[in-house]
Parts: structure tokens; C-alpha cells; sequence
């Protein structure tokens, strides 16, 4: 996510550090190629022009020109400037004491609504609450199958009707909630374009209807420059309350995703980052600011880490890391930890410094443990306690089972020997503060 | 047709043509300003920053060798550069859908569509479908999407409506072997036309691009030659993400030509230019809406044609 638009950002950046002094001409060239990058990246025309013009003009300021870092100056600017595009503070969802809470998606077609009608469903789901899908798509060929399906997926009751009205379903599903103690509908609308008056009017009558809590503005993270458009379009249609980003795990710049908050003045909301429907995550601007000058997304990260890690086996494994027992069933079990925190190339983007360019040609995908798995599994549980009783017999035993080359097998002993090498260094500076595994 | 088109299209005329138009009756003379409103009116075209400042780079140019003086004469200098940038130095008519789309003795002639999610895959083959039966073509329909929810069921009610079959298999199942068979039905039912549905994925995600492949490569021990054609579903929305999307499918599965959907929007569509221009992949058909009939086979001609009328 926003992979290709941080990697340029980096490039302009450092050659702005590297001066130790900058002239008005250093820095608006620097500023022109930031404004490429982020043509490149999808960020509306004007929206980029605003934003170079304030950068410009914080940036000639005394301060920064004074300063003994200037570059670093102006990073800080321009880190600023791009949380204040995303909104600044975090927003969230407007979920009330209402009986139910009324959440409807809206957006173009093929912008992911009925994926995230899943993915909220499941989020509220796991947060207690008691949601309800309405199948209000009543256009597309198998849309309330979808639905239907998604929702038998999720655990998560999907209402629907053969009825020519999706404001009826809606209110419908509304009903239902009140029969059955549901506090919480999210409705799925059709996918439509924002100059069909027809169509638009039709969700001008939900929300007329069902007087939603909070309607969602559901965008495609690859669109163009047309994405202002569309948004302003449907903001003037149904003032919407919030945007929710989708399909950011792909390689798109993101750039529509910096316009439409703009635009809109509108808070991001959510950003969908993969095809299971736990793939969403709250969206927070600071942070994705730092992720896209790869300063990394540490917050995240630990969260991330706290959310898959279980405390009591973490405190044991810290435990075994002093007293240096580490063994490779404790290695097993944290990369069985860390792959509940997501894909990993996803993790990856969040260290700071551990950018792309370290990892290019790299295939991170969760595949990347199944070989390590697959030797592990091939030992004896005595030899995952001391790997040093596994001598040349036992290693083409292990390669054997496991399918992988003797060399596959050495290479892992090898690592999982300098990692117990590595502990023990990190104990002699101290543990405590960090999170397990990091 | 060529209105027909004009109508659909009036909402992208209204953005790049439009604008351009508006910009240059707008002045007097040629000058630094124009070519700077020019630059953003493209940019903001999904063209790219790149494909826009060559193409001002070169009606600079011809200003200049020309002396032209009126800024109305620049239009047919646009003109011609976004068509030289569609079609490369000679102009390419993509093939109706008509008895000549296939060469004579291709049976059966054997299609495969792609794309990331929500492109409009699946809407696409009803469309094409219904337009191979229009011209007499046995056509079946292969839902190799076993992901996505209800895809098949979808794609289903599509082939109902074009009155042709499907292959369908469990949700689930192995999109390969649902290919597979449906190549072997389209053989044993002397099928004209396989088009083949496949999941929408993103092209970055390396599993599911080697789970496309291997669609391909099954297809191939079928038919050697299969699949005949493979498209590439664009969103006409989609901005220079596009150009990614073009180049990873391109290198995955070797498309041979891309259907460009949704452009009955505001979208203008700019990307596919900026896709001709560095990969030199064609649009083949555009989607301009949801009813059956709601696709065109594309002119590039007839496409800046009815921009600029």
C-alpha cells in the first residue's frame, strides 16, 4: 500500500537531506519533483497544487532556511502537510445507542461495498455488537446471493426481499433488528453511477427513510482523478459521513485516497487491505503519513502484535529468552504468532527503515514459512528442545520428511543459531518495553 | 452507431475535449498559460504525467515549425496526437463482433478475461456473449471464478439472459479444472466461441497471478493455441495504477487486448492511452453501461471522432 508513492517520496527526500544548506532554487526544485511523484501517485491536479504552494511557503520561511538540518525541516513539513490531506485526527464510526445503529455503504460499482458489508459485519461482530446485513442491491444479477453467502461466512444474518424497493428492505431489516435484539444494520446498495439521477435518488429515499447514523462513501484505492468527482457528487447527493478506502493491499499510489478527504472534507474512516474479512483496519492519518515517507507504522505494529500475541505465552517465552532456552518449538510458535498479524509484506512496510528497497525481489507472502515449518515439523520433539543432538543422520531425516534439501535443513539450524546468539546480546541490553518477537 | 457512441460518451467528451476546446476559444493567442491549462486538463485525464508533457512537448513543437498562430488550431494537433498514442504510427480498426472476429477454422476460438476485482469481468462476458449469439455463434460460458461469492451464480444469470450454457462447478473448486472441463465440453458441443470467467485479483498478490497462470497453461494442453485471445478488464475510473495492472497481467498470461468498462461515467478513460503508449496493447471492446447491449467494439478513429464532435 502506498508502496510506490513512498519509495519516490524517499528518493526526493534524501537528496534534500543530503544539502546542508538549501537555497530557495534547491528547494523548489525538490518540491516540483514531489509534485510529479504525487501527479504519478493519482493526487488530484489541484489538490497537489495546494499542497506544493502551502509546502513552499513554510518551507522558504527563515525557520527552515536557519535551521542546521533544513532537509529534515522539510520532510517534517512535508510530513505534516500529508497528515493534515488525510485528516489529522482518527475518526470514527458513529455507532449510537439507537436501536439499531444504521450504517449504509454507497459507492460506484465494483468499489467493494458487499466485501466490506462483510468485513464490517465481522469487525462489529467481534467487538460484541449484534449485526445484521440488509441486501439492498436489488439490480445486480446474484448480489443478495453474494451477501448471503458473505454472511453465512461471517456468522452474521442477511436480510433481503423480492422486492422492487431497497429503501423496503432496508426498513425491513430495521424491523428485524428490533424483533431480535440486533443493535447494529449495515446495508448493502447497489453499485451506481453519480450521474444517474434515478439511481441516486433511490438512496436519497433510504436515507430518507431510515435516517442512517453514519453513511459511507465506499472508494476503489486505484481510481484516477475522477475520484474527486465522484465523491463530490455523491457528497452533494447524500452528504455522506465517511470515506472507507478499499483494495490497498494491491500496488496502487493512493493518491485518489489523499484527494477525496480534501475534497470532501470528509474523514477517512477505514482502509480494506485484503481479500478475508478480517483484512480492514481503522484508518489513522499520522500514521499512514509516517508509512508513506517510510518512517514506518510502529503503532501499528505493536498493536498488531498485541491483537495475535498471547500475553501468557509471551510472558513464558520472555522468561525462557533470559534464562536462554529458546528452543525451536518456541521458533515454531512465534512464526505461528506472527503470521496471525497478516501478510507479511504488509508488516514489513510498518519497520521503520525496513523499506522496499531491502526487499526488493523478495515474495513475502505467507508462503515464506512454509518450508521452515515443514522442517520443523520433521523433527523429534527432543530435537526441537536441543537442536544440537541433530547430527548428519538425523538432518537427512529431517530434509526427507519435510521434502527440503539437507542444505535447507543446515541453513535453518545455522539461522536458529545465530538468533540464540542474538538474545543473548539483547539480554545483556534488556528486554523489558519490548514487545516479544521484535 | 457512431452517435450512439457520441451520446454515451458525452460525459468524457465533456472532460478532456470539452475542456481543451474550452480553453482555447477562450483565448487569443498562443501562450505559456495555455500550454499549462493544456497540461492540467491532460494530467487530470489519467493520461500521466509523462504521456502529457510529450504531448504538449510535441504540439509545442508543431507550433512553432507551423507558425501557428490561433489557438483553435491546436484542436486537430490533439487529434492526432491521441490517436498517433492509440494506435501507434498506423491505424489500427480493432474487428467487429461478426463472423469475421475469428479467423476461419478456430473452433473453438477460445477467450479468457482477467482483471483485479470489481473491473466489471463478469458483466463483460454476459455482454459478449449476447453479442456472439446475435451473430449466430454457439457460445459457452466457463465460471472458473470459485472465490468470490456468488460469482458463478452471477455469471449464471448473465448466460440465462444471452440464452447460452455454463460450466459451472462447486464454490471452492479448482478454477484450473473448471477451465479444463469447460474446454473439453465447448470441444464435444462443437462450440464456436469458450469465454472463460476468472476471479478478480489483484496483480500484485504472486499466489493468485500462478493460480492464473495455470488456468492458462491448462487451457493450452487442451488446445495447444488456447486461449485464442486474452482480455484484460479495465475500469475506466482506474487511474495510473492501470499501467501497473496492464504490465503485471501482460506478464503473467500474455493479454492480447483490453475491454475498457464504466466509461459511461465522468471517467475519461485516459489511462488506456498511457497504456498504448508504453505497451502497446489495444482496446478491443469498451463498456458504456449495464444493458446487454451496452458494449462497443472500439474504433480508435471513431473514438477521438466522437470526442471531438
Amino acid at each position: 500500500m502506498f508502496q510506490d508513492l513512498s519509495e519516490k517520496l524517499e528518493v526526493v527526500i534524501k537528496k534534500l537531506k543530503g544539502h546542508g544548506k538549501l537555497s530557495e532554487k534547491n528547494i523548489s526544485d525538490s518540491l516540483k519533483e514531489v509534485r510529479r511523484v504525487l501527479l504519478e501517485a493519482d493526487v488530484n491536479f489541484k489538490v497537489a497544487k495546494a499542497f506544493i504552494a502551502s509546502v513552499q511557503e513554510q518551507a522558504l520561511g527563515k525557520k527552515v532556511l536557519r535551521s542546521i538540518t533544513p532537509g529534515q525541516q522539510i520532510v517534517k513539513i512535508i510530513h505534516d502537510e500529508l497528515s493534515k490531506l488525510m485528516g489529522e485526527k482518527e475518526a470514527t464510526l458513529n455507532v449510537t445507542g439507537a436501536l439499531p445503529t444504521v450504517i449504509m455503504l454507497t459507492g460506484l460499482q465494483g468499489s467493494g461495498k458487499t466485501t466490506l458489508a462483510g468485513k464490517l459485519g465481522l469487525y462489529f461482530k467481534d467487538r460484541g455488537h449484534k449485526p445484521v446485513l440488509a441486501a439492498a442491491d436489488i439490480y445486480r444479477p446474484a448480489a443478495v446471493k453474494q451477501l448471503e453467502i458473505v454472511g453465512e461466512q461471517i456468522g452474521v444474518p442477511v436480510i433481503h426481499e423480492d422486492s422492487k424497493s431497497a429503501a423496503k428492505i432496508c426498513l425491513k431489516a430495521m424491523d428485524y433488528c428490533r424483533k431480535h435484539g440486533s443493535d447494529l444494520v449495515i446495508f448493502d446498495t447497489a453499485g451506481r453511477l453519480h450521474i444517474d439521477g434515478t439511481l441516486m435518488n433511490e438512496l436519497l429515499e433510504i436515507k430518507k427513510k431510515t435516517q442512517p447514523h453514519e453513511i459511507l462513501f465506499v472508494a476503489d484505492s486505484m481510481t484516477g482523478q475522477d475520484a474527486v468527482n465522484t465523491a463530490k457528487e455523491f457528497l452533494n447527493w447524500l452528504d455522506f459521513d465517511g470515506v472507507v478506502l478499499t483494495k490497498m493491499d494491491g500496488d496502487a499510489r493512493g493518491g485518489a485516497a489523499l484527494s477525496i478527504r480534501t475534497v470532501t472534507e470528509k474523514p477517512i474512516k477505514f482502509i480494506s487491505t485484503g481479500e478475508k474479512f478480517d483484512a480492514l483496519e481503522k484508518f489513522h492519518p499520522e500514521r499512514m503519513a509516517s508509512r508513506i515517507l517510510g518512517m514506518g507504522d510502529v503503532v501499528t505494529l505493536v498493536e498488531k502484535a498485541q491483537q495475535a500475541v498471547d500475553q501468557e505465552q509471551a510472558e513464558k517465552l520472555e522468561k525462557k529468552l533470559r534464562r536462554q532456552q529458546f528452543t525451536l518449538k518456541d521458533f515454531y510458535d512465534q512464526l505461528q504468532q506472527i503470521k496471525k498479524m497478516g501478510p507479511l509484506d504488509q508488516l514489513m512496510g510498518m519497520i521503520p527503515g525496513a523499506q522496499k528497497g531491502m526487499m526488493k525481489g523478495m515474495q513475502l507472502d505467507d508462503t515464506a514459512f512454509v518450508g521452515v515449518e515443514a522442517i520443523i515439523n520433521s523433527m523429534t520433539p527432543g530435537e526441537r528442545q536441543r537442536p544440537q543432538i541433530i547430527d548428519g543422520s538425523r538432518r537427512r531425516r529431517i530434509a526427507k520428511g519435510s521434502g527440503k534439501s539437507v542444505q535447507d535443513v543446515n541453513q535453518l539450524l545455522k539461522q536458529f543459531k545465530m538468533m540464540q546468539k542474538m538474545m543473548k546480546n539483547v539480554n545483556k541490553i534488556g528486554l523489558k518495553g519490548l514487545p516479544i518477537g521484535f | 452507431m457512431i452517435s450512439k457512441l457520441k451520446q454515451k460518451l458525452s460525459r468524457t467528451r465533456e472532460g478532456i475535449v470539452g475542456k481543451v476546446k474550452a480553453s482555447v476559444s477562450s483565448r487569443k493567442e498562443i501562450n505559456e498559460d495555455l500550454y499549462e491549462e493544456l497540461e492540467e486538463i491532460l494530467i487530470s485525464g489519467d493520461l500521466g504525467v509523462d504521456l502529457s508533457l510529450n504531448m504538449i512537448e510535441e504540439i509545442r513543437e508543431k507550433v512553432t515549425d507551423l507558425g501557428v498562430k490561433k489557438p483553435e488550431n491546436i484542436i486537430k494537433f490533439f487529434k492526432s496526437a491521441m490517436l498517433k498514442t492509440l494506435d501507434g504510427e498506423s491505424s489500427k480498426v480493432q474487428p467487429k463482433i461478426n463472423d469475421s472476429y475469428f479467423s476461419p477454422g478456430i473452433k473453438p476460438y477460445v477467450i479468457m478475461v482477467v482483471g483485479v476485482n470489481g473491473t466489471g469481468k463478469t458483466t463483460t462476458i454476459g455482454k459478449l456473449a449476447a453479442h456472439f449469439c446475435r451473430h449466430n455463434k454457439k457460445v459457452l460460458l466457463s465460471a472458473a471464478d470459485t472465490f468470490r461469492a456468488a460469482a458463478s451464480e452471477q455469471l449464471e444469470i448473465w448466460a440465462k439472459r444471452a440464452g447460452v450454457d455454463i460450466i459451472r462447478n462447486q464454490p471452492g473448486a479448482d478454477p484450473a479444472a473448471v477451465a479444463f472441463d469447460s474446454l473439453q465440453a465447448a470441444t464435444s458441443r462443437d462450440v464456436d466461441v469458450l469465454i472463460v470467467d476468472t476471479a478478480g485479483r489483484l496483480h500484485t498478490k504472486s499466489n493468485l497471478m500462478e493460480e492464473l497462470k495455470k488456468i492458462h497453461r491448462v487451457l493450452g494442453k487442451v488446445i495447444p493455441e488456447a486461449p485464442h485471445e486474452t482480455l484484460l478488464v479495465l475500469d475506466a475510473t482506474t487511474g495510473q495504477n492501470g499501467l501497473n495492472q496492464a504490465k503485471q497481467f501482460t506478464q503473467a498470461v500474455g493479454v492480447n487486448g483490453i475491454v475498457l468498462t464504466k466509461l459511461d461515467g465522468t471517467a475519461k478513460g485516459g489511462i488506456v492511452l498511457s497504456i498504448s503508449n508504453e505497451l502497446g496493447l489495444p482496446v478491443k471492446f469498451i463498456g458504456v453501461g449495464e444493458q446487454v447491449d451496452d458494449l462497443e467494439s472500439f474504433d480508435s478513429t471513431e473514438f477521438i471522432e466522437a470526442l471531438f464532435q
